[in-house]
């Protein structure tokens, strides 16, 4: 009598809700090693890690400040792109054939910009200041892409095939992570100083922009990270299967554990990532927590539930509005770095918005906005049932149409439609979640 | 000589098509703005909603089309154009029924609305893609030139041609006719006048025996016939491609915000802005300099293109940058807040 009580008010309690949510996702993730497959099982795990991720990051800036970000898939890619330009070997023709030409045009329309603002800034409103703006721009838009033009094309006719690009610095792979969130934080920040301060909706709007920019400049721009040509080869954080095999530790451990080594060596360098994955997550994970429980958490979600109010307290609610802006897509820049490196490839015509920042909003409000532990809740639910609905989806379609005739058109239709299931999916959740429990499967406390 | 020369090149690959997309762009701005101004809300799933309607189009056009139905000169869509909106107008106010409705009761914020667009974006891309799958489809037919570029070399006499889809040409009358239709009907008729008040002042608005539900049905028709009409429009001129279709959420939204989020007037102006900004960026000028330039003084070596085709959406973003920057009501002063 007394344990079923206990039970039962540890199922209410917020944390024994949570465990018990977590415990369900151990539980799916099992079911599917055990009955599909462990390689399968640890992908899903990995992608599940990763994803959570991402959503702590829109959770930061979501959660915590009410924050509309529709540019997450472009936060992303740019970890994707610290990924090559850390790791990948630099390619020395390319550098000898027009290294310093890209690099000196790129100072030079930053130094365009800056004198813009310069002149924007110092001399008195009016006609010259004008004609001062227009003539710096366009001078040094001209002059910088005359220069450019001609760098980028040495550039990129070294070898294309191969290389055709600059390669990156060679460095460890593990280094690109932080360098990811880096370069998110620097785009977040122009973004941000542009359009905070305004109506809610134009930071939507400018991230959806910037994000369709910067995955338009990774897939156009061969010299920097090959184009849509794509970077193969990534360098690893984990040892590769193949020297694992070969090794005599690994055998030894394979032989003891009475698994075949070939299969054990995949599953072993699976394992190696989730275990990556999860330190990172751990750490972010802490991070966020500790800053919500802070006084810079109470403030935050003080300006989040009353803006007016939190400012005549005197907070700065755009300068604190930027600042939960870059942090968010800071994490999200180091997980879609984490992501390139699993992959071992950047594929540009990969970031699609629907996969990299709905999908990821999905994650964010079914799990729980302002609770960290809901979006990784959020994070492993939706990416779990994003994966698996497409076999089940499939299995759905051909038991539904299992009664028409093998050859009708109708049937292969439907048959090969199932993968747009999955949007309609997603959608219903997201709004079914908005409308019937606002504050999802682990509410903000 | 040289100089009509040049004029006409730049009118054929230039003034033609920007006139045309500008034209497509507006009526998808107004529709974003109309639901803006009475809603509140920037809508997401606009975009889908433009290929949701000409996805009908096509469907009805495709089946009229067996059925040996045509229009002689004009494209049959036009035939299916009615249904398209009908079938557009009854999905959106399904959505208003199901989804907005209820926030409204609650007096959401607008960024929940924003989310929940979002969702209905997700839904309606779905649908899109399920029943007409996600590749290119071309369902123009009927004349496809009113001015052909081999004709008005034989008649001017001139070196360049001049070449006007009958697309091109189509979208333009269309766009002014349901510009000025909805013109008149905000301006003269007591339904429109009823949704500007709203719009001004809704607290007043319901003061004075407004009737809010009516008010939000007429703007969510206008808008699905709106967008149903441009996506129609851009998928005659361009092609159907339910992924083109999302993408034209920037460049719309741009042009609403460029005009000021909220002003119908603004919206016109926005979307040819954008066209013209877009399509003059990303033209090649090397030939139309050549005819100014006498080539022995200076022959231009590259193409003389200030972006690449690649970056026309950068364009947009650049724009909507400058605005937000330094006139965030936009040019005619629409909201702000």
């Amino acid at each position: 009598m007394s344990g079923n009580q206990t039970s039962t008010r540890a199922a209410e309690t917020p944390k024994g809700r949570g465990l018990l949510y977590f415990a369900i996702m151990a539980v799916l993730i099992v079911i599917v090693g055990q009955f599909q497959s462990w390689n399968v099982a640890l992908s899903i795990l990995s992608l599940c890690l990763i994803s959570s991720i991402m959503a702590l990051g829109v959770n930061i800036q979501w959660g915590y400040a009410g924050l509309f970000n529709v540019g997450v898939m472009g936060f992303a890619a740019l970890g994707g792109l610290a990924t090559v330009l850390v790791s990948m070997p630099p390619v020395p023709a390319a550098w000898a054939a027009g290294g310093p030409g890209v690099l000196a045009s790129l100072a030079m329309g930053a130094i365009t910009i800056c004198g813009a603002i310069f002149i924007y800034r110092k001399m008195p409103k009016g006609r010259l200041r004008g004609f001062a703006l227009l003539a710096v721009c366009l001078g040094g838009y001209f002059v910088t892409r005359h220069y450019f033009g001609i760098s980028t094309d040495a550039v990129e006719s070294v070898d294309p095939a191969l290389t055709g690009y600059l390669g990156g610095l060679g460095l460890p792979v593990l280094l690109a992570w932080p360098v990811g969130g880096l370069f998110a934080g620097l785009a977040a920040w122009v973004v941000g100083k542009i359009s905070l301060g305004l109506r809610s909706d134009y930071l939507a709007i400018a991230t959806l922009g910037i994000s369709e920019i910067i995955v338009a400049v990774m897939k156009h721009e061969d010299w920097l990270a090959r184009g849509v040509k794509n970077v193969n080869g990534l360098p690893r954080p984990v040892p590769y299967e193949i020297n694992l095999q070969q090794a005599e530790w690994f055998l030894e451990l394979a032989a003891k554990l009475g698994q075949d080594p070939v299969t054990f060596s995949s599953i072993f360098v699976k394992l190696c990532y989730v275990l990556l994955f999860t330190v990172v997550l751990l750490g972010i994970l802490w991070l966020s927590e500790r800053a919500l429980h802070s006084p810079w958490g109470r403030m935050m979600r003080a300006i989040r539930d009353n803006e007016v109010s939190a400012a005549a307290m005197g907070k700065n609610v755009t300068a604190r509005h930027l600042q939960v802006f870059v942090l968010g897509s800071i994490v999200v820049g180091i997980a879609g770095a984490m992501l390139t490196t699993l992959d071992g490839q950047m594929t540009p015509a990969s970031y699609q918005p629907l996969r990299f920042t709905f999908l990821i909003w999905v994650m964010v409000i079914v799990g729980g906005s302002g609770n960290n532990w809901g979006a990784v809740l959020g994070g492993f639910v939706i990416w779990f049932f994003w994966i698996e609905a497409e076999p089940i989806g499939l299995w759905l379609m051909e038991t539904l149409t299992s009664a028409m005739p093998e050859d009708s058109s109708l049937r292969a239709h439907l048959v090969d439609s199932a993968a747009h299931m999955r949007l309609m999916t997603m959608g219903a959740i997201l709004l079914l979640v908005l409308r019937f429990s606002p504050r999802g499967l682990l509410p903000e406390r | 000589m040289e100089i009509l020369n040049a004029f006409v090149l730049l009118a054929n690959f230039v003034l033609v098509p920007a006139i045309a997309y500008g034209s497509q762009l507006a009526l998808g701005a107004l529709g974003v703005t109309l639901i803006y101004g009475i809603l509140r809300f920037s809508n997401f799933a606009h975009g889908d909603t433009m290929a949701f309607g000409t996805m009908v189009v096509i469907l009805f056009t495709w089946w009229f089309q067996s059925m040996g139905l045509h229009l002689g000169p004009l494209p049959t869509a036009l035939l299916a154009l009615p249904f398209g909106i009908a079938a557009c107008a009854v999905f959106v106010l399904g959505t208003d029924r199901l989804v907005y409705r209820f926030y409204r009761q609650q007096k959401t914020a607008p960024v929940i609305y924003v989310i929940a667009s979002v969702g209905v974006m997700f839904i309606l891309n779905g649908i899109v893609r399920f029943a007409i799958g996600t590749e290119d489809q071309q369902f123009a037919d009927g004349a496809r030139f009113i001015v052909k570029a081999g004709e008005f070399k034989r008649m001017t006499g001139l070196d360049e041609g001049l070449a006007i889809k009958a697309s091109q040409a189509l979208t333009v009358v269309t766009a002014v006719l349901v510009v000025a239709a909805l013109f008149w009907f905000l301006n003269r008729t007591r339904t429109g006048k009823s949704m500007r008040a709203y719009s001004d002042n809704e607290d007043l608005a319901l003061l004075s025996g407004i009737n809010p539900d009516r008010v939000v049905a007429v703007t969510w028709i206008l808008a699905a016939t709106m967008a149903t009409i441009a996506g129609t429009l851009y998928g005659l001129d361009k092609s159907f491609k339910p992924f083109t279709y999302f993408q034209l959420l920037l460049p719309i939204f741009a042009s609403a915000i460029v005009g000021g989020l909220g002003s119908p007037l603004g919206a016109i102006a926005g979307g040819f802005v954008i066209a013209f900004s877009e399509v003059m960026v990303t033209y090649a000028y090397k030939k139309f300099l050549a005819y100014l330039v006498p080539a022995d003084w200076w022959a231009p070596d590259s193409l003389m293109q200030l972006l690449a085709t690649d970056y026309k959406f950068a364009v947009s973003f650049i724009i909507l940058v400058l605005v937000l920057l330094f006139r965030p009501t936009g040019l005619f002063a629409g909201k702000s807040v």
